[in-house]
């Protein structure tokens, strides 16, 4: 090789670098989401992705999303994501508690990807976690929970015993009890987020055991379809599920993704991602009780109105205490709030809540 | 005493599929043909019956879709064993695998849709008798059904001439041929209809019980009722009794949950199972009924001539 075809190497080779470099640019960024369910399971699977699609409306071609629907958790979910990964995505979302150790798994080997992890608790230099606060939607939902029952029993349909779910029983008990401070919840656990029939099955019980509203922490509409069969209420989880039962809708916690999505996404352009927890709640935008039913008397409806407006100021907190266990033991004093990792280590049920959370899970 | 009453109730709702599709099961192989596909031509039939119910808005049209719909898959499955003499091991879970797969993609436009709504049940009278009233006949008509179904099956298979046939063709098909029977035809026919029942018990799922289509819906009670025939030593009585007792213990540990029992709510999830195999196993243990019961040639593929 002699110099003057060295030369013309070197200078081929920085043309090819200035136009791979301005090939990338143009590249739109490529992202990814993960799910547990079905996008058409008309509830959290298909939040998430209403929150795809904000990301797509506000950024267009500067990225190009895609999705894995019915991802079990476990060993399939780990493959999805390492092939998410090495099919060139940049940023991958994961929306499922049980996909945090397959994601962490994959994130130590393409160190170059970021990783989004939904309601977990575990993170790593290229992955970062990111959660609502449902138990804020939950207090809310007792408030009219409590005033529409007659029986003075709540049913709750469990999926399983982790600290969101268990925050979002108590929010639920809390609420409940600043209108009837007598009020019983009873808790069913089903073991899985998604099994309509199981779902209803649950339902049912707790209606045959006297409760008269029911809120569920599952991903399906069975347990409010089961309420409208029996002449009951419930409400709506992770999304809108106003046209699933004209009369026992009583109002849907919803969880509203687009806002943070947006965010992440923007993160990535500008190069500005790091690690980080991001709790979302009412006042980001992202929670909210939404299509209060009309049956709900105007001076409840006014209350959960205060209580919301107190969330979006920062001036209200859910969990302040005295808050005692239903075995008696306080775990927050008088006078004081939460703050995260109080949230993080809840295990047990507040007083109003029957029976022990299951061993183990 | 109220609450007790609607356990029942609540128990023979939930076993009212596992009747359905077990008895239908039980019809195939009394006629010697293991169908493993059961899952799958349930999933199918859910999906069919859902949509028809969706588009028609009765229920009724909903359930002959379904059975259309298990009749078809059975159809397919009883042209390959029967006639092609495929494995029907392999061929039942291949059509369990198929249905699976093709009810989620049909599925699709189908999730998150609702039916119209259902008028409640109650047979006229009766429905009123304190705590019987609402633990036997506040019930969709379909669970009455099925335990007639039940009482049908036991004298068709027992009392009647073509029943005799049936056993027959399942015990010895080579001496059912020798006499003139038309083997191949039977065993299609019987395969038909457990194919149809397993459909209605697909469909009672999609259009009554829950009532909504998702993804894999039925969530493995095909299986359930595959393993209730075996455990009922073929005899409908048992399987009628076994499915009561699945959905009993099923709505029983959810009862125990809501009445706040201090026992691990997965420890619960494991006695529908084990309930059910416990008794029938106990009830079923005399060697000489299970050999009676089993019909003999079952799963063999049968050559006419061969």
């Amino acid at each position: 090789m002699n110099k003057r075809s060295l030369f013309k190497a070197g200078l081929a080779a920085a043309a090819l670098a200035a136009f791979s470099l301005t090939a990338f640019a143009a590249e739109p960024l490529k992202a990814a989401w993960v799910y547990v369910g079905p996008v058409g399971d008309a509830g959290w699977t298909y939040a998430h992705d209403l929150g795809r699609k904000a990301v797509e409306k506000k950024f267009g071609a500067k990225v190009k999303t895609t999705y894995v629907e019915n991802v079990p958790e476990g060993a399939d979910a780990e493959r999805v994501i390492r092939d998410l990964a090495a099919q060139g995505n940049k940023i991958i979302f994961a929306t499922s508690f049980g996909f945090m150790e397959p994601m962490l798994r994959v994130a130590q080997e393409f160190p170059d990807v970021k990783f989004e992890h939904a309601t977990g608790y575990k993170t790593a230099p290229n992955m970062r976690i990111y959660d609502a606060s449902f138990y804020q939607d939950t207090y809310m939902a007792g408030i009219i929970a409590a005033q529409m029952s007659k029986t003075g029993t709540l049913g709750f349909v469990g999926s399983f015993p982790i600290p969101e779910v268990l925050r979002n029983i108590n929010g639920f008990t809390l609420g409940a009890q600043t209108v009837n401070p007598n009020i019983k919840v009873k808790v069913v656990w089903v073991n899985t987020w998604f099994d309509p029939p199981k779902e209803s099955e649950a339902a049912q019980s707790l209606i045959n055991a006297g409760a008269d509203v029911l809120l569920q922490n599952t991903d399906s509409s069975a347990v409010l379809q089961t309420a409208e069969k029996n002449g009951k209420y419930a409400f709506g989880w992770d999304s809108d599920m106003s046209a699933f039962a004209k009369k026992a809708h009583l109002g849907s916690a919803i969880a509203n993704w687009g806002p943070y999505y947006e965010r992440a996404i923007g993160d990535m352009l500008n190069g500005t991602w790091k690690t980080t927890r991001t709790v979302l709640g009412v006042p980001d935008g992202v929670n909210d009780l939404i299509k209060i039913s009309p049956a709900v008397p105007a001076a409840t409806k006014a209350q959960v109105e205060k209580v919301k407006a107190g969330l979006k100021a920062g001036k209200f907190e859910v969990f302040t205490g005295p808050i005692v266990t239903n075995e008696g033991k306080e775990v927050l004093a008088k006078g004081k709030t939460a703050d995260q990792a109080w949230k993080d280590g809840v295990n047990f049920y507040v007083k109003g809540v029957e029976g022990k959370i299951p061993s183990g899970n | 005493m109220n609450e007790t009453a609607l356990l029942i109730a609540a128990a023979l709702a939930s076993g009212t599929p596992l009747v359905l599709a077990g008895l239908g099961l039980l019809l195939n192989e009394k006629a010697g043909v293991l169908n493993l596909g059961a899952e799958g031509m349930m999933l199918v039939a859910a999906i069919a019956g859902f949509a028809a119910a969706f588009h028609t808005g009765e229920a009724a049209v909903g359930f002959v879709a379904g059975a259309a719909a298990g009749a078809g898959m059975a159809a397919v499955f009883g042209l390959l064993v029967i006639w092609l003499n495929t494995n029907q091991y392999a061929t039942g879970l291949a059509l369990s695998l198929f249905g699976t797969g093709f009810s989620a993609f049909v599925g699709v436009s189908m999730v998150g849709k609702k039916l119209a709504d259902q008028t409640p049940n109650a047979v006229p009278l009766l429905a009123d008798i304190p705590f019987v009233g609402p633990a036997f006949f506040q019930l969709h008509p379909m669970v009455y059904a099925a335990m007639a179904l039940a009482a049908v099956m036991a004298w068709f298979l027992y009392r009647s001439r073509t029943g005799l046939v049936l056993r027959a063709v399942g015990e010895s098909p080579a001496a059912a041929h020798a006499l003139g029977y038309p083997v191949r035809r039977i065993r299609f026919m019987a395969v038909l209809v457990g194919g149809a029942l397993c459909g209605v018990a697909g469909a009672f799922l999609s259009v009554v019980y829950a009532p909504l289509w998702v993804q894999g819906l039925v969530a493995g009670r095909g299986w359930i009722a595959l393993a209730l025939t075996a455990f009922a030593t073929w005899r409908p009585a048992r399987v009628l009794l076994g499915a009561y007792l699945f959905g009993g213990v099923t709505m029983m540990q959810f009862a125990l949950q809501s009445a706040g029992v201090q026992i691990p709510s997965q420890l619960l999830a494991m006695l529908p199972y084990l309930a059910t195999i416990v008794v029938l196993v106990l009830i079923s243990r005399n060697p000489v009924w299970i050999r009676v019961n089993m019909p003999a040639s079952l799963g063999k593929p049968f050559h006419p001539g061969g």
